[in-house]
């Protein structure tokens, strides 16, 4: 054998000569390989232009999208710092801030002063026409600030307040970035350079030596922005000092600031839990934690949890539905069962009828009928996918063994017998797995459909992403979609290998 | 299930067996009736836990259940077409719902587009540029994750566990991510469509380079062929058909997908559809899902027939 396959390099020239086409692939296919990446790199360049992609990602705002994806895994507190005229400074924190009511953290150093003074409420209502208020932490309506800010534009009052201000304010960020604010100078340090800004109390700012790299500043005078990298960044205008400190993790995850346990170390709820007073006489502080983590009101976790509940319910139910009706009407369409080719094309064509119209067209009906919510989704994946379901079926009966059944068929068993012992056996399994493949799958469908009404989780997570601000809810619910859908993944893929065997992937 | 009808002329063994079987049988018609009774104790709490948080009750709504029927029926059976041909309407008043040649899109002086065939062609052609570039990722990744070409196996588990997330990452956060840092536009629904089949095509393509034949592979690997070269020139050329057939059947689940984002702000017919039912435009409404339906149907059966052609009649497994 070796002998003759063992060729020379002369002969295989030779063998190469004479029979030129057993080696160059006929000019027909390399004109088709070409005709085809041509027509490809064409259609690409079409769509370049058809979808204007370079113009829509040119205008994209990708310092958004970093700020956006931050904010999935972390949260930003933003205390306010407002210098007034004469260089004293208050202090506020953003709305429903995640470090509750009373904030005091301990990278805000301030220096406080309680004096008595005269505060002249200028005629001219400028930014810094705000009067002082009592204390930095509570703050009049701001309707009430306004209205005193009218009635002073007749003429200038005096009054005379005693109040604590702040003299010196310095945040640190981390260990190489502050930013320290004492008369009427800020002083920004990132990473071994410092930047010192005169603000004048009112509108302008100007930045004193050269700006680093990590400042930006549009026109003279005008706010500075310091972009501090991951550890958060800051605005600094004339009249105010906007800290943005970003922190890892997730805020108030189990008790919001309204919930008497917010605050409290793991070790101090526990004690309170197994053995503290009753904070509400009416129930244990078991019952009350519980009730604070459902509805706490920064994660809802009730009500994702419901409507994640919701998702699973409308895909396992759909599914469900869809294979029993599916099951009887397949032994219709497959030709080899019903030897009747009329019944075959309605059953057939009925099937491709609820695959076609989508399960997003269903979704929107069955969403008008039902009014929004999983009844309506569970329809929707129902009707989709017993036309999904029913020509797979029915496929699978026409790729049957006949053997078994003639042999049933050939001891006299009635029709339904045969299809009992002779039919069945075979392809129960194949449907069962398909019909756990489909549960599975339409757990994530029943996301999508959700998400124009059809209940489920879908709503819930447009309506986070639309407010731009909740992308930490976001990220927590796709979390618990990709557990959902990795768990399911697990039991139908272990229930599939059972029945099917190896076969199954 | 009449088998064990004569015991009694059994032999002592014969007995013991049949006893045995007897066990077997009722321990296995036990199982059988309880996790009969899981399923039904599953179902009807589902179902109960659905009607609950439901907006409608399903009895109460039930009587109402073809209401949308009469509210879909438009003045006459042409309007449809006047809707899906943006062909003047003789009951135009002024108002969006009667505007249909408002959408036309003129290529010359006299010709146009209808805007819903123009809605149509874009959410088909978002449809077919995520598969093209869901397809390229995937049949780069597909290697990479296959057991017989990719020997280590961080390697193959860190793309195969990048598939699963790719795959199980819901399209609507990728659509609605995009949504904001892009304007509006087909952009955000082709990459959550692309997205989803990058993770999705992999899974399938790998499992037919693991069923690959690796003979001229070795032959390949014996000629000192690198590994790009065993790829291509071994492996590339085998399972190129079943690719072309994945492929098609990906292009299928995604013209449907691309409606669904469109609808929930990826441009595309699918948004039409959704404002039309919203506003109550009966016409419009069916005209789309008519437009919508007749592509569908189309785009089903043409891939079927192009897969039967390039693979045979094996061409039907399940992909989602």
């Amino acid at each position: 054998m070796t002998s003759t396959t063992r060729l020379s390099a002369l002969e295989m020239d030779a063998i190469a000569s004479r029979h030129p086409h057993l080696l160059q692939g006929s000019s027909n296919k390399r004109l088709r390989t070409i005709l085809i990446s041509v027509g490809l790199v064409a259609y690409l360049v079409f769509s370049w232009w058809f979808f204007s992609i370079g113009h829509v990602l040119g205008n994209a705002n990708w310092g958004i999208a970093g700020t956006y994806l931050a904010d999935w895994v972390s949260y930003e507190v933003r205390p306010e710092i407002k210098i007034a005229r004469d260089k004293t400074m208050t202090l506020d924190y953003q709305r429903n801030s995640p470090l509750g009511h009373n904030p005091n953290p301990a990278w805000v150093e301030l220096d406080k002063e309680t004096v008595t003074r005269k505060v002249e409420l200028p005629a001219a209502t400028g930014q810094t026409a705000k009067p002082k208020t009592s204390s930095s932490f509570s703050f009049m309506a701001p309707g009430a600030v306004l209205g005193t800010a009218s009635a002073a534009t007749d003429q200038n009052r005096v009054e005379t307040r005693t109040e604590e201000i702040i003299t010196r304010a310095v945040i640190t960020y981390d260990r190489l970035t502050k930013i320290e604010i004492a008369d009427g100078l800020v002083k920004a340090t990132h990473r071994g350079e410092t930047l010192t800004m005169a603000v004048d109390g009112q509108d302008t700012i100007t930045p004193q030596g050269a700006l680093p790299a990590w400042a930006t500043q549009k026109r003279p005078g005008e706010k500075i922005t310091l972009a501090f990298g991951a550890t958060g960044w800051a605005d600094v205008e004339g009249d105010d000092v906007s800290i943005r400190n970003r922190f890892f993790g997730w805020a108030n995850f189990l008790f919001d600031t309204n919930s008497p346990f917010f605050g409290k170390s793991y070790g101090d709820v526990l004690s309170l839990i197994t053995s503290g007073e009753r904070i509400d006489p009416a129930r244990s502080n078991l019952s009350l934690a519980w009730n604070n983590i459902l509805y706490n009101a920064e994660w809802q976790h009730l009500d994702v949890w419901t409507k994640l509940m919701q998702t699973v319910v409308m895909a396992f139910v759909g599914t469900l539905f869809a294979s029993l009706v599916a099951f009887p009407l397949c032994f219709l369409a497959a030709r080899n069962i019903t030897p009747n080719f009329l019944t075959n094309q309605i059953v057939k064509r009925f099937f491709d009828f609820l695959r076609s119209v989508d399960m997003f067209i269903w979704a929107l009906f069955f969403t008008r009928a039902f009014g929004p919510g999983p009844l309506a989704g569970m329809s929707a994946i129902f009707f989709t996918d017993t036309g999904t379901l029913g020509k797979l079926y029915s496929e699978a009966l026409e790729n049957i063994d006949d053997k078994q059944r003639e042999g049933v068929k050939s001891v006299g068993a009635t029709p339904l017998a045969v299809q009992r012992f002779g039919v069945l056996p075979q392809v129960l399994p194949v449907f069962a797995s398909q019909a756990l493949y489909f549960w599975e799958s339409n757990t994530r469908s029943a996301t999508i459909i959700g998400a124009v009404g059809a209940g489920g989780i879908g709503l819930k997570l447009w309506e986070a992403m639309r407010t731009n601000s909740d992308w930490e809810n976001v990220a927590y619910m796709v979390l618990l979609i990709l557990l959902v859908v990795f768990i399911f993944d697990s039991i139908s893929n272990a229930c599939r290998s059972r029945m099917m065997g190896q076969k199954a992937h | 299930m009449a088998t064990s009808m004569l015991p009694r002329h059994l032999s002592e063994n014969g007995a013991l067996v049949e006893r045995h079987w007897q066990e077997l049988n009722s321990r296995r018609r036990l199982y059988s009736w309880l996790g009969f009774a899981v399923l039904v104790l599953a179902l009807s709490g589902s179902l109960w836990f659905a009607n609950d948080s439901n907006a409608g009750k399903f009895f109460d709504r039930l009587p109402h259940f073809f209401d949308f029927v009469a509210d879909l029926a438009p003045r006459d059976g042409l309007e449809i077409f006047r809707a899906m041909f943006d062909l003047p309407s003789p009951y135009d008043d002024g108002s969006f719902k009667y505007n249909y040649p408002d959408g036309r899109l003129y290529l010359t002086e006299s010709f146009y587009i209808p805007e819903y065939v123009h809605k149509m062609l874009e959410t088909v052609n978002i449809a077919i540029f995520s598969t093209v570039i869901g397809t390229f990722l995937g049949f780069i990744f597909c290697f990479l994750a296959a057991r017989n070409l990719m020997p280590n196996p961080w390697v193959r588990g860190f793309v195969r566990r990048l598939m699963e997330i790719l795959r199980a990452f819901p399209e609507v956060v990728i659509a609605g991510f995009f949504l904001a840092i892009l304007s509006l536009g087909p952009i955000p629904a082709i990459a959550a469509v692309s997205i989803h089949t990058v993770g999705a095509l992999g899974k399938l393509f790998f499992e037919v380079v693991e069923n690959a034949d690796m003979k001229p592979d070795e032959g390949l690997r014996a000629a000192g062929g690198n590994w790009i070269e065993r790829v291509w020139f071994g492996m590339v050329p085998q399972v190129l058909p079943n690719f072309a057939s994945y492929f098609l059947l990906r292009l299928e689940i995604n013209v449907r997908a691309s409606t669904i984002i469109g609808a929930v702000g990826g441009g595309g017919i699918g948004e039409l559809l959704r404002l039309s039912i919203g506003q109550g435009h009966q016409a419009k409404t069916l005209a789309i899902v008519i437009l919508m339906f007749a592509t569908i149907f189309a785009v089903d059966q043409f891939s079927a027939w192009l897969r039967r052609r390039l693979v045979g009649d094996q061409a039907f497994q399940l992909a989602q």
